[in-house]
C-alpha cells in the first residue's frame, strides 16, 4: 500500500470514529443549558409582545401593527436559527451560512417576484374581482 | 367551488365500484395483455425461485450501485409506456382529418396527452437521473455509498410507488384530462369531479417525497463524503453537475408540494386557493407550479451536461476544456433558474414590465448554456476523437440542442411567444431540447457506464442502429412540428379540418415509428449484449481509458467500491494515478464498516401507495389505517439497531485478490 492511500483510509477510519464515538468535534455546536434558556425566554418576549399588541387592540395604524407583529415574528426566526439550530458562520465548514443565504436569495425571489408577478395579473386581468365593491367580500 | 356532495360513495369502498373499469375496447385490449404478461412473469419469478433473491439482494438493498441500478430499469420500464402513449397520439392526429373522428374518444385523448407528460417527465427523466447520480456520484468521489443508505432506498420505493398509482388509473378509474401540470379551475373539482385529478396528486405527492428525499441524501454525499484532499474545485463535472441539481431539487420541489396540497384542499374541503370564488385566483397556481417547474427543467439538464462533459473529455483523452468556467457556468444556471418561470405564462397578462424582466433574463440563461457548448467544442479541438457510442450521442446533443436552444431564445421575445404559445411549435421546442438534451445524455450515460455496472460493453452494432434511427426519428417527427407550430395549429387538438395539415401530422407519425425502431434495437441491443457478454467482458475496469475514480474499481465495483479510500492531488484522480504509475494499495486489509438490508422501504412506500389510492377513491378507513402504519412502521424503524456490519478482512482480501487475479489475465 503506498503511504498516500494509507493517509486516506487512516482519515475515514477517524471520520467513522467521531461519527459513532462520543466525542462531539464534528463541526457543530451544541449548545448549553443557558443558551436554550436564553432562546426559550427571548422566544417567550417576542411572542409575548406582538400577542399583547392585537389584544390590547393595536395600534391607530394597523399598518403599524401588522409592522411590529411581522418584525418581531423575523426577529424570533433569527434566534430560534442562533440559539435552536445553532447556526453560525462556522459550523459545518461554513456550508450552513451558505445553504441559509441560498435559502434567503431563493425566498426573496420567489416572494416578490410572485407578489409583483400576481399584482400586475390582477390589475390586468380580474379588475372585476374586488369583491368588496360587489358585495362578495363576507 | 364546494366539493359536490352528490358523489355516491360507500363505507367499506369509498367511490369505487364497478364503473370504475373503463368501458373502452383499447383499455381492455392492453389490460388482457398486461394481466397476461404480468401473470407470465409471476410464474416465470416463482419457477426459477427468484423471489428470494429479488427481495435480498434488489430490493431490500442499500447499495446506492444496486438502487441505481433498479431506478435506470423503473425509468426504463415508464419509458414504453409513456412512448406509447406518444406513438398513439401520433397515430390519431395522422387519422382524424377529412370528418374522422379518429380511433380515440376525447375523454380517453385527452388523458393520453397528459399521462404522456407525467409520466415522461416524472417517471422516465426524473428516475433515470436519479439513478444515475445515485450510481456514478459516490464512486466518483471515492465513497462507499451514499450518506443515509436506508433513505436510499426508501426514496426509490416512494418513486415506484408514484408510478404505480400512475399506472393503476389505466385500469382502474381515469387519469387526468388536464395535461401534465393540471391547470385550474379544469382541474378543480367542477370540472374534474371523478378521479382522474387525484391519481396525478396522490402519484406526484408520493413519489415527490422519493424526490425530496433522495436530494438530500445525494446533496449531503457530495458536500460530506468526498476522499480526502478532493476539494470542490477538484471534483468531476458530474459530481458537480449533480451537486446543482440537488439542490434544485431540495430548494424547489416543496414549492411543487405545497401547491398540490393547495389542490388538493380545493378538491376535497372546498377551500378557494385556486377557484374564481370568493377571492380564489387561478393565476396563482400557474405561478406557483412554474417557480417548481423551470427548476425542474434544469434538474433534468443539469447532471446531463455533466455527463457529457466527461463523455467529452474521456473519448478526446484530454483534460475537459475550461473546468473553472465550466463550474461557474453550472452555478449560474443553478441561481439564474429561479428567475425565469414567468416565461412559461407571458400570455396571461402581467404586463410589458413583467414581461419583459422575465424575457430579459430567459435570454440571459442562454449565455452559460453556451459558454459550455464552446468549452465542450474546445476540448474537441484538435484532439483525437474516438467515435464511439457515448460520443456520438453526444455529438448528436451538440446538434440537436444548439437548434433546440435557439427555438428558445426566439420564444423568450415575448411578442414571438404571443404567436407562438401554446402552438405545436413550442411542443416542438421542448421537445427538441429534452430529447435532445437530457434522453441523448442518458443514452450517452448509459452507454458510456453499461461497462462499470455490469462488466461488459455493450454491442456497437445493434447500438449505432438504434442511434441513427433515434436521431433521424427525432427530426422528422418533430420538423413538421415546428413547421405546423408557425402555421398556427394549437397543441392537445384531436380532429383536425384543413386537410392541407394531414400531410406534416403522417410525416411526424412516421418519424415517431423511425423512434419506435431505434427503441427496438436498444432493446434488442441490450439482449444481443446481455447473450454475447464473454466476448464483451471489460477485464480491467477502465475500457474507455477514463479520468475520474469510478473507473479506478473493478467492474462491477465490489459492494464497498473502494478496499482503501482513495486520495486526489487534482482533477482527474484516476488519470493521475495512471499518469505517475501509481499501483493499487494492497495487504494490511481491515474489515469494512457496511449498512445492512432493511425491508422498511418497501413495507413504508407499500403503505404510502396504499394510502394514496384509498384517498382517490375516498376510501378513508383505508386511508386512516395505512397512514397510521406508515408512522408506525416508521417509529418501528428507528429501533431497529441492527443496522450494520463488517465486511471481515478476509473477504475483502479474497474479493481484491480474485482483482488482481483479473487485472494480470487483462494484462494490466
Amino acid at each position: 500500500m503506498t503511504s498516500i492511500e494509507a493517509q486516506g483510509d487512516k482519515h475515514r477510519a477517524e471520520r467513522q470514529a467521531e461519527a459513532h464515538g462520543d466525542q462531539h468535534d464534528d463541526g457543530h455546536d451544541h449548545g448549553s443549558v443557558r443558551s436554550y434558556l436564553t432562546g426559550f425566554v427571548l422566544s417567550v418576549i417576542l411572542t409575548a409582545i406582538p400577542f399583547a399588541i392585537v389584544m390590547a387592540g393595536g395600534f391607530e395604524s394597523r399598518f403599524l401593527t401588522a409592522a411590529v407583529v411581522v418584525g418581531m415574528a423575523i426577529v424570533q426566526i433569527l434566534v430560534h436559527m442562533v440559539y435552536f439550530l445553532h447556526m453560525n458562520t462556522r459550523s459545518d465548514e461554513g456550508w450552513t451560512m451558505m445553504a441559509l443565504i441560498f435559502t434567503v436569495v431563493i425566498l426573496v425571489i420567489v416572494l416578490s417576484g410572485s407578489l409583483w408577478v400576481m399584482y400586475n395579473m390582477n390589475t390586468n386581468m380580474m379588475p372585476q374581482m374586488n369583491h368588496e365593491a360587489l358585495g362578495l367580500g363576507s | 367551488m364546494a366539493v359536490p356532495s352528490d358523489i355516491q360513495t360507500t363505507f367499506l369502498l369509498g367511490r369505487l365500484d364497478w364503473n370504475a373499469i373503463p368501458q373502452d375496447p383499447i383499455v381492455w385490449a392492453t389490460g388482457v395483455v398486461v394481466a397476461i404478461g404480468g401473470a407470465g412473469l409471476l410464474w416465470m419469478l416463482h419457477k426459477y425461485r427468484l423471489w428470494s433473491y429479488l427481495w435480498h439482494e434488489w430490493f431490500t438493498t442499500v447499495d446506492h450501485k444496486k438502487i441505481g441500478i433498479m431506478y435506470v430499469v423503473l425509468a426504463l420500464i415508464m419509458f414504453v409506456r409513456g412512448f406509447a402513449d406518444a406513438i398513439m397520439m401520433r397515430l390519431q392526429q395522422a387519422i382524424a382529418f377529412g370528418g374522422s373522428e379518429g380511433y380515440l374518444n376525447a375523454h380517453h385523448y385527452d388523458q393520453i396527452f397528459s399521462a404522456h407528460g407525467v409520466i415522461m417527465i416524472f417517471f422516465v427523466a426524473m428516475p433515470f437521473v436519479t439513478g444515475l447520480m445515485n450510481y456514478v456520484v459516490p464512486l466518483q468521489i471515492g465513497a462507499r455509498d451514499v450518506s443515509f443508505p436506508f433513505l436510499n432506498n426508501l426514496s426509490f420505493w416512494m418513486t415506484v410507488g408514484g408510478a404505480v398509482l400512475v399506472m393503476m388509473s389505466l385500469f382502474v378509474g381515469e387519469f387526468a384530462q388536464t395535461g401534465w401540470l393540471a391547470f385550474p379551475p379544469l382541474s378543480g373539482i367542477g370540472y374534474s369531479p371523478y378521479v382522474g385529478v387525484d391519481y396525478y396528486i396522490w402519484g406526484l405527492q408520493v413519489a415527490g417525497v422519493g424526490t425530496t428525499l433522495s436530494g438530500i441524501n445525494l446533496l449531503v454525499t457530495i458536500i460530506k463524503m468526498r476522499a480526502p484532499g478532493m476539494t470542490m474545485m477538484r471534483m468531476p463535472i458530474f459530481t458537480w453537475t449533480s451537486l446543482c441539481t440537488n439542490i434544485l431539487i431540495v430548494a424547489s420541489f416543496p414549492v411543487l408540494t405545497a401547491t398540490l396540497v393547495l389542490l388538493t384542499l380545493d378538491r376535497y374541503v372546498g377551500t378557494n386557493f385556486f377557484t374564481n370564488d370568493l377571492g380564489g385566483n387561478a393565476m396563482m397556481y400557474v405561478n406557483l407550479i412554474w417557480i417548481w417547474g423551470h427548476p425542474e427543467v434544469y434538474i433534468l439538464i443539469l447532471p446531463l451536461f455533466g455527463v457529457y462533459s466527461e463523455v467529452v473529455a474521456t473519448f478526446t483523452g484530454k483534460r475537459l476544456f475550461g473546468y473553472t468556467s465550466m463550474v461557474y457556468a453550472t452555478v449560474c444556471i443553478t441561481i439564474l433558474s429561479y428567475l425565469v418561470w414567468l416565461h412559461h405564462f407571458f400570455t396571461m397578462g402581467s404586463g410589458a414590465s413583467v414581461n419583459s424582466f422575465f424575457g430579459i433574463t430567459t435570454m440571459i440563461i442562454s449565455v452559460p448554456t453556451g459558454a459550455k457548448i464552446f468549452n465542450w467544442l474546445f476540448t474537441m479541438y484538435r484532439s483525437r476523437i474516438r467515435f464511439e457510442l457515448p460520443m456520438m450521442w453526444t455529438i448528436a446533443f451538440m446538434l440537436t440542442f444548439v437548434i433546440g436552444g435557439m427555438t428558445g431564445v426566439l420564444l423568450a421575445v415575448p411578442p414571438a411567444d404571443f404567436v407562438l404559445h401554446n402552438s405545436l411549435f413550442l411542443v416542438a421546442h421542448f421537445h427538441n431540447v429534452i430529447i435532445g438534451g437530457v434522453l441523448f445524455g442518458l443514452f450517452a450515460a448509459v452507454y458510456y457506464w453499461w461497462p462499470k455496472a455490469f462488466g461488459f460493453r455493450l454491442d456497437p452494432w445493434w447500438g449505432k442502429v438504434s442511434f441513427w434511427f433515434w436521431v433521424v426519428g427525432f427530426w422528422v417527427a418533430f420538423a413538421p412540428l415546428y413547421i405546423l407550430g408557425l402555421m398556427g395549429v394549437t397543441r392537445r387538438v384531436r380532429v383536425f379540418d384543413d386537410p392541407s395539415l394531414q400531410i406534416w401530422f403522417v410525416i411526424a407519425a412516421f418519424g415517431a415509428v423511425l423512434i419506435a425502431i431505434g427503441i427496438a434495437a436498444m432493446f434488442i441491443q441490450f439482449g444481443v449484449s446481455i447473450a454475447r457478454r464473454d466476448q464483451l467482458r471489460d477485464e480491467t475496469g477502465d475500457p474507455w481509458d477514463g479520468r475520474t475514480l469510478e473507473w479506478a474499481t473493478s467492474s462491477p465495483p465490489p459492494a464497498y467500491n473502494f478496499a482503501f479510500t482513495p486520495v486526489s492531488h487534482g482533477l482527474d484522480t484516476w488519470w493521475d494515478m495512471k499518469r505517475y504509475g501509481q499501483t493499487r494499495p494492497r495487504a494490511a486489509y481491515v474489515p469494512i464498516h457496511m449498512p445492512k438490508n432493511t425491508g422498511t422501504g418497501v413495507i413504508v412506500a407499500g403503505l404510502s401507495t396504499i394510502c394514496g389510492f384509498a384517498l382517490v377513491w375516498y376510501i378513508w378507513w383505508l386511508a386512516a389505517l395505512s397512514f397510521a402504519g406508515i408512522v408506525i412502521a416508521s417509529i418501528l424503524h428507528t429501533f431497529n439497531y441492527a443496522r450494520d456490519y463488517h465486511i471481515p478482512a478476509e473477504e475483502v482480501r479474497a474479493t481484491e485478490d480474485a482483482r488482481d487475479r483479473q487485472l494480470a489475465s487483462a494484462g494490466v
